[in-house]
């Protein structure tokens, strides 16, 4: 049994999936279209179980963006496979007006479908009254009240649901058929389905299931007729809104009419003010940075202590050889590499939530879609590049809502430019080598650092933008009409279950590749073509104390050492060596690899097990005798990380998303520009 | 006939109607409807968007878009 949620944005519809998937849930694909589904299984009683699928909020079954066609296409294609059995629409009590009307084009598609009301008892404190009953009587489907945050009515309309399966709504809400007197007739014919609202729908220019070898009859139909899509669609949102208030008048009582902006209002007076809104804005973020650096520093070193015992443990055991070199070398060093970021990832994905569940994620795109628009981007905006903070994949995928074809182009383009949290580890590292962790002004100077960083990705993203804006070009007009939702506390439990998501595509997904990517470095920098590591043996023999030297050497000849060494003159003038650059072609997969690769080459015959922190601080330059890991290598480095493309993930994505190979290609192209010359200027300068 | 850009924080009116047709679209559908009644309750700063309470919820809308909107000024601040 299959069910399908749908609902406005910020109606509580992912807190209600929460409510009836728990952790039960997945992420995957559309079939045949590139975007995003989750589902989760969720048990309606003893013997029925549902796959339940969470559609992109929508205000109608128009869509004008491309997460709001998803909707659309699932809701209106009887023979996709995501085809519900019963769709659950989620309404907002203190909102009902809007809410509803997608409801009743969903119930004119004559689908199985019951209305989850939320938050009756919010409303009620706020002087909106709902009838429920009467308001079920009045739409003909069934009505259930539910609070999803504190779970309560979640039984009731699991019962509903079981027995709404396969009894459709008696009558439409709305009748089409009588608007357009004859067209509908028509088109239910050419489209050989007794359907007024889907006929009327596909004379809209609606891409339904099969619609296309109709497509010239149902033209010819509008125009014998005289209808006008777009003249016709407004007419019928009209009618539609004038009876959906005749269905209001005599459901709903309001007791306060001053509306519940008043709520708000004192709150906005701050976070809008022309001065102090930005001002609190740059305190958020400044504070997210720190509070980010500095709290997951004690499960860090934890995690870091745990594996430096666990890999001694090991080394200690297991009998001497091949297998506890590959166990200890390849995979504990690999995987101590991944989960030590995990506490990092963890916070900075639960500031990201909480900022958009309380909403004032929103208040940030009202205030900066002025500034965002002269760099040829969107309010919306805002969204993708503070969630590219996180990981750029969904971030890149949020730039859907966004309507205007070149905003959302510009807005892919440069959102990897932000500082991920793939790039933390890398910094966090190179960070602690080379900045002493003292306070600054009672900051802590490591994290003022890592900020700068940040801001660095921050203004080149909107440098890159403005470039870009100059170079697109476009008819098309753009809009920014969004709501700005009321603040309420955040549900923690839809933090929580973010949280766990995104640390588990973490670990799973990127945490695949990473112990792929150790065991195979590690057997590329074992093992050394033809008898070379005999010989260098031989050389060495009955000199005493020369274990460091033959490691070194053998390193230098292994597979992996041939490798870096080739590429060795293209990255020798931004200050890298031959292993920094084994890492930066392992990070092409995915930057967090580097910190893995760099343990993995620096443990390779090193008999003393220490962090790998310790191991590249001790790192001598052979050239100069001095400390490698110089301020001018570091900040290359990581001006390196911050430019780069190296995400396979993201190159995959924007692929996707924009449907053509041009768009990744031509950033790939600029990131690494960016990367190189970048790199180059920071090494010669301040070496 | 007044447009809605024309309006300040504080103007009370009643939607008309809109000009521009997509945006007539998706407005409409969020309840934007000719005799809705609508108060200014935000401008962001730097001549940004500006925010209405329609339909008991805040809207947030571009200017330029807002001066393609005509409606009927119930109540000036």
């Amino acid at each position: 049994m299959k069910i399908a949620l749908a609902g406005n944005p910020n109606s509580g519809k992912t807190t209600l999936f929460n409510a009836l998937t728990g952790l039960k849930q997945k992420v995957g694909n559309y079939p045949g279209i590139t975007v995003e589904k989750k589902s989760g299984k969720s048990k309606l009683s003893d013997e029925i179980s549902a796959e339940v699928i969470d559609l992109p909020g929508t205000y109608s079954l128009f869509p004008k963006s491309m997460d709001e066609e998803v909707a659309q296409q699932v809701l209106c294609n009887y023979d996709d496979e995501d085809y519900p059995d019963v769709t659950v629409v989620i309404a907002d009590a203190t909102n009902l007006r809007r809410s509803i009307f997608l409801l009743t084009q969903i119930i004119d598609l004559n689908m199985e479908v019951v209305l989850a009301l939320n938050m009756v008892d919010i409303a009620t404190k706020k002087g909106i009254i709902v009838n429920v009953d009467a308001l079920s009587r009045e739409i003909g489907i069934p009505v259930v009240a539910i609070n999803a945050r504190k779970g309560n009515g979640i039984d009731t309309l699991k019962d509903t649901i079981i027995k709404t399966l396969k009894s459709k709504p008696k009558i439409p809400f709305l009748s089409v058929s009588k608007i357009f007197k004859g067209v509908i007739e028509k088109a239910n014919i050419i489209r050989g389905v007794e359907n007024d609202y889907a006929s009327f729908m596909a004379l809209c220019k609606q891409k339904l299931s099969g619609e296309e070898k109709n497509r010239e009859a149902l033209n010819q139909l509008c125009a014998v007729n005289e209808m006008i899509p777009e003249r016709a669609q407004a007419k019928e949102t009209v009618k539609r809104y004038a009876k959906i208030d005749e269905v209001i008048n005599a459901v709903v009582k309001k007791t306060d009419p001053s509306g519940r902006y008043m709520v708000n209002k004192r709150i906005d007076d701050l976070l809008i003010h022309p001065v102090l809104g930005y001002v609190v804005f740059l305190s958020v973020l400044f504070l997210i940075f720190q509070a980010v650096f500095s709290w997951s520093a004690y499960p860090m070193e934890l995690i870091d202590g745990v594996f430096v015992d666990l890999q001694k443990f090991t080394s200690n055991t297991l009998p001497k050889g091949l297998l506890n070199d590959l166990i200890v070398d390849g995979i504990l060093a690999g995987l101590g590499g991944i989960l030590i970021f995990v506490p990092q990832i963890a916070f900075l994905f639960a500031f990201i939530a909480f900022l958009e569940d309380t909403g004032y994620m929103a208040r940030v795109s009202f205030i900066t879609d002025k500034l965002l628009r002269k760099v040829g981007l969107n309010g919306r905006s805002i969204i993708p590049l503070l969630s590219g903070a996180a990981c750029a994949v969904p971030a890149i995928m949020s730039a859907r809502t966004i309507s205007s074809w070149k905003e959302r182009i510009i807005t892919i383009m440069v959102t990897p430019l932000m500082s991920c949290s793939a790039r933390l580890p890398v910094y966090t590292l190179i960070i602690a080598l080379i900045i002493p962790a003292e306070d600054y002004f009672g900051f802590n100077l490591q994290g003022l650092v890592m900020m700068t960083f940040y801001l660095i990705g921050f203004l080149s993203a909107i440098f890159v933008a403005l470039v870009l804006k100059f170079i697109i070009k476009t008819d098309e007009k753009s809009y920014y009409i969004m709501e700005m939702p009321s603040y309420k506390i955040p549900d923690w439990k839809t933090v929580a279950y973010t949280i766990v998501e995104k640390v588990k595509v973490f670990l799973f997904d990127a945490g695949k590749i990473i112990i792929a990517i150790s065991i195979v470095l590690w057997f590329l920098s074992s093992f050394a073509p033809g008898n070379k590591f005999e010989q260098i043996e031989k050389k060495w023999a009955g000199t005493e104390n020369a274990e460091m030297q033959i490691a070194s050497e053998k390193l230098e000849h292994s597979y992996a050492g041939i490798i870096g060494k080739s590429i060795e003159p293209a990255i020798k003038p931004l200050g890298f060596d031959w292993k920094i650059g084994i890492s930066l072609i392992t990070s092409f997969a995915a930057r967090e690899v580097f910190v893995g690769t760099m343990s993995t080459i620096y443990s390779v015959g090193d008999d003393d097990i220490q962090s790998i922190q310790t191991r590249l601080s001790d790192l001598k330059n052979p050239e100069t005798g001095k400390e490698f890991f110089t301020p001018a290598v570091g900040i290359s480095l990581m001006l390196f990380y911050a430019f780069a493309m190296q995400c396979m993930g993201t190159v995959a994505i924007v692929y996707r998303e924009t449907n053509h190979w041009k768009w990744p290609v031509i950033q790939f192209l600029f990131m690494g520009v960016m990367a190189y010359v970048s790199s180059l200027l920071a090494f010669q300068f301040l070496s | 006939m007044r447009n809605l850009a024309s309006l300040v924080v504080g103007d009370k009116g009643e939607m008309v109607q809109i000009s521009d047709n997509s945006l007539e679209q998706k407005l409409l559908e969020m309840g934007c409807t000719p005799g809705e009644k609508f108060e200014v309750v935000r401008q962001a700063p730097f001549g940004g968007p500006i925010a209405i309470l329609i339909s008991s919820y805040v809207l947030s809308i571009r200017k330029e878009d807002a001066s393609n909107i005509a409606i009927k000024l119930l109540k000036s601040e």
